[in-house]
């Protein structure tokens, strides 16, 4: 078996705790000291850094939430000098404005080590030829992968997306042997290499799947190990962890989050205490190194189960079960976080339409699709066919412009849609993953 | 001055789903009004109908009480001969004119056939068009 750090990714549950309780001390200290945002936050709380004895008393911090983010969008939360910032990410926000995410060379550093550990594990190495299928740009996810296969010695193939019969004759003519990209997208590339007469199975090097960004299930992994002989691995990120971090190893038991990296904690959604180990709930994660963008107990919104048991590959670091759903209404459309609050905000800035609107996702094929349906105001209805084209046109491409993703838009009839008292339920998902 | 040659036109948006026209020509039978003439246009996911009858603000009142997204568009209504050369007759004028139609649909009537049409000036399309000696209708004259 191979390790990237053989002794930290097989210490025992002690040597990790005393690591993760030195890494917490270190980042609360800085950060009470030199950070204004962190330092409110643990005023308010009550908290100083001499409260922190062990690991356990992470508990005593304040969370940190999405909107935390967004209130203090674009800079607000940066806890070094901006001069020791190397790279800037974004990710979609909640509403309007993006999330933005920013890193020093440190930072940059740890999210590679964590995810070079990961392919490692997933029995990567520098014979491969990785193929990274993910956006390249803002969204974190191409460059991730890029520089983790770099540090593993393996050769990148930086195709990001899009071209799909482009990316199967490089799969085929660079001998590529793994693949970074969403498995819904896995999956189409399988369907558009048949009709171009190519199996992925038979006529291509390709043996595993990196996949993540989006939920999918074991059926969805079965499908694409039986007919396109790929072992899906999956993977574990968002943009404001670093990025993509955490993947399976071979044995494809569960996501190994790095204990020296990030100390994840699950809590009952209810009452926000720690579950029993096993037990499902919101899963909350510590970045213990991060020096940019500090995320001291940060609500993902993810709900999954830990197996803090090591794996047969002799890792220690606890597990992750599968993500089973989120806390939020966030959806997540080829593989593009998507808050139906986005949508509200967009709609809001047109004034020929209506504040309702319903969303409708669904998969055709392995893509998914998503056909966004709002009320046309009595008083913006035109006789003219070719104007009501055009405004459903500026929706379009509004709503792609928010989302980073586009949306068919449908006009109805104003008082058509679904009234809500409570809580409003806009979205309708089709897909059967 | 050519107000009397403005036919009410009711426009009328609609999502296409089964039972929606329908239930607009029942409100229709229901008040005793007549459909002279009757179009729609497809969208994408959504169509407008459009109407001639002859209560037209009865029919608005109507539809509106239905929910129902209803507009006033003024049309022309051009006489024509029901026979060949007819509709060139009656476009030509306009061709020569400069004038655009946005859209137009034809009724071959009981005492004559009309093309009726939308354009985006009522006024200076009238003017141009009776200086040619095309005859405009008024709506008590075509049905």
């Amino acid at each position: 078996m191979a390790y990237l750090d053989k002794h930290i990714e097989t210490m025992s549950r002690e040597d990790l705790e005393k690591t993760q309780y030195r890494l917490l001390k270190t980042q609360v200290t800085r950060l009470y000291s030199s950070s204004p945002f962190y330092r409110a936050r643990m005023r308010e709380a009550n908290i100083s850094p001499e409260d922190i004895r062990c690991i356990q008393d992470i508990t005593k911090l304040p969370f940190i939430h999405k909107q935390d983010l967004r209130d203090n969008y674009p800079e607000g939360m940066l806890s070094v000098p901006r001069r020791d910032l190397v790279r800037f990410h974004a990710s979609s926000g909640t509403t309007g404005k993006p999330t933005i995410v920013c890193y020093t060379k440190n930072d940059i550093d740890t999210w590679t080590t964590s995810l070079a550990r990961g392919l490692i594990s997933a029995g990567l190495g520098p014979d491969d030829v990785i193929q990274v299928s993910n956006t390249y740009g803002l969204f974190s996810g191409g460059l991730g992968f890029h520089y983790a296969g770099e540090r593993i010695g393996a050769a990148v193939v930086p195709a990001s997306t899009g071209n799909t019969e482009r990316q199967i004759e490089l799969i085929q003519d660079l001998e590529v042997t793994a693949m970074a990209a969403t498995p819904s997208y896995m999956l189409h590339l399988g369907e558009v290499a048949e009709k171009m007469g190519v199996s992925i199975k038979n006529d291509t090097k390709l043996k595993i799947g990196l996949l993540g960004g989006e939920p999918w299930s074991v059926k969805m992994r079965d499908r694409i190990c039986e007919w396109l002989g790929v072992k899906g691995i999956n993977c574990y990120g968002s943009s404001e962890m670093y990025g993509p971090m955490f993947t399976e190893c071979s044995e494809q038991d569960g996501i190994h989050i790095w204990g020296d990296i990030a100390y994840a904690e699950i809590l009952d959604q209810k009452t926000g205490e720690q579950v029993a180990p096993g037990e499902r709930g919101e899963l909350v994660l510590t970045m213990l190194q991060k020096e940019a963008l500090p995320m001291i107990r940060y609500r993902v919104g993810d709900i999954t189960e830990m197996d803090t048991e090591p794996c047969a590959c002799g890792r220690t670091h606890p597990r992750l079960k599968r993500i089973f759903g989120r806390v939020d209404d966030m959806l997540i459309v080829r593989g593009i976080n998507v808050f139906p609050s986005q949508v509200e905000h967009t709609l809001m800035s047109i004034p020929e339409v209506g504040d309702h609107f319903e969303i409708i996702v669904d998969r055709k094929g392995a893509l998914d699709t998503m056909l966004i349906r709002v009320e046309l105001k009595k008083e913006a209805f035109t006789d003219n066919i070719v104007q009501l084209m055009e405004l459903r046109e500026k929706i379009a491409y509004r709503l792609r412009g928010a989302l980073n993703i586009g949306a068919a838009v449908e006009l109805v009839e104003p008082d058509t849609l679904q009234r809500f008292e409570g809580k409003a339920r806009r979205v309708i998902d089709r897909r059967d993953i | 001055m050519y107000e009397k040659y403005k036919i009410k036109q009711l426009s009328i948006f609609s999502e296409n789903r089964p039972g929606r026209l329908a239930a607009m020509a029942r409100a229709m039978m229901d008040e005793g009004i007549n459909i002279y003439a009757f179009t729609i246009a497809e969208g994408a996911g959504y169509g407008v109908i459009r109407a001639l009858v002859d209560q037209p603000e009865r029919a608005f009142q109507k539809l509106s009480s239905m929910g129902v997204t209803v507009r006033y568009t003024d049309v022309l209504a051009v006489e024509m001969k029901d026979h060949p050369g007819g509709l060139y007759d009656a476009v030509s004028a306009l061709a020569e004119e400069g004038i655009n139609i946005e859209y137009s649909y034809a009724y071959s009537g009981k005492r004559c056939a009309v093309l009726f049409m939308r354009v985006e000036d009522s006024d200076v399309a009238a003017e141009k068009l009776l200086a040619k000696d095309v005859k405009l209708l008024e709506l008590s004259q075509f049905t």
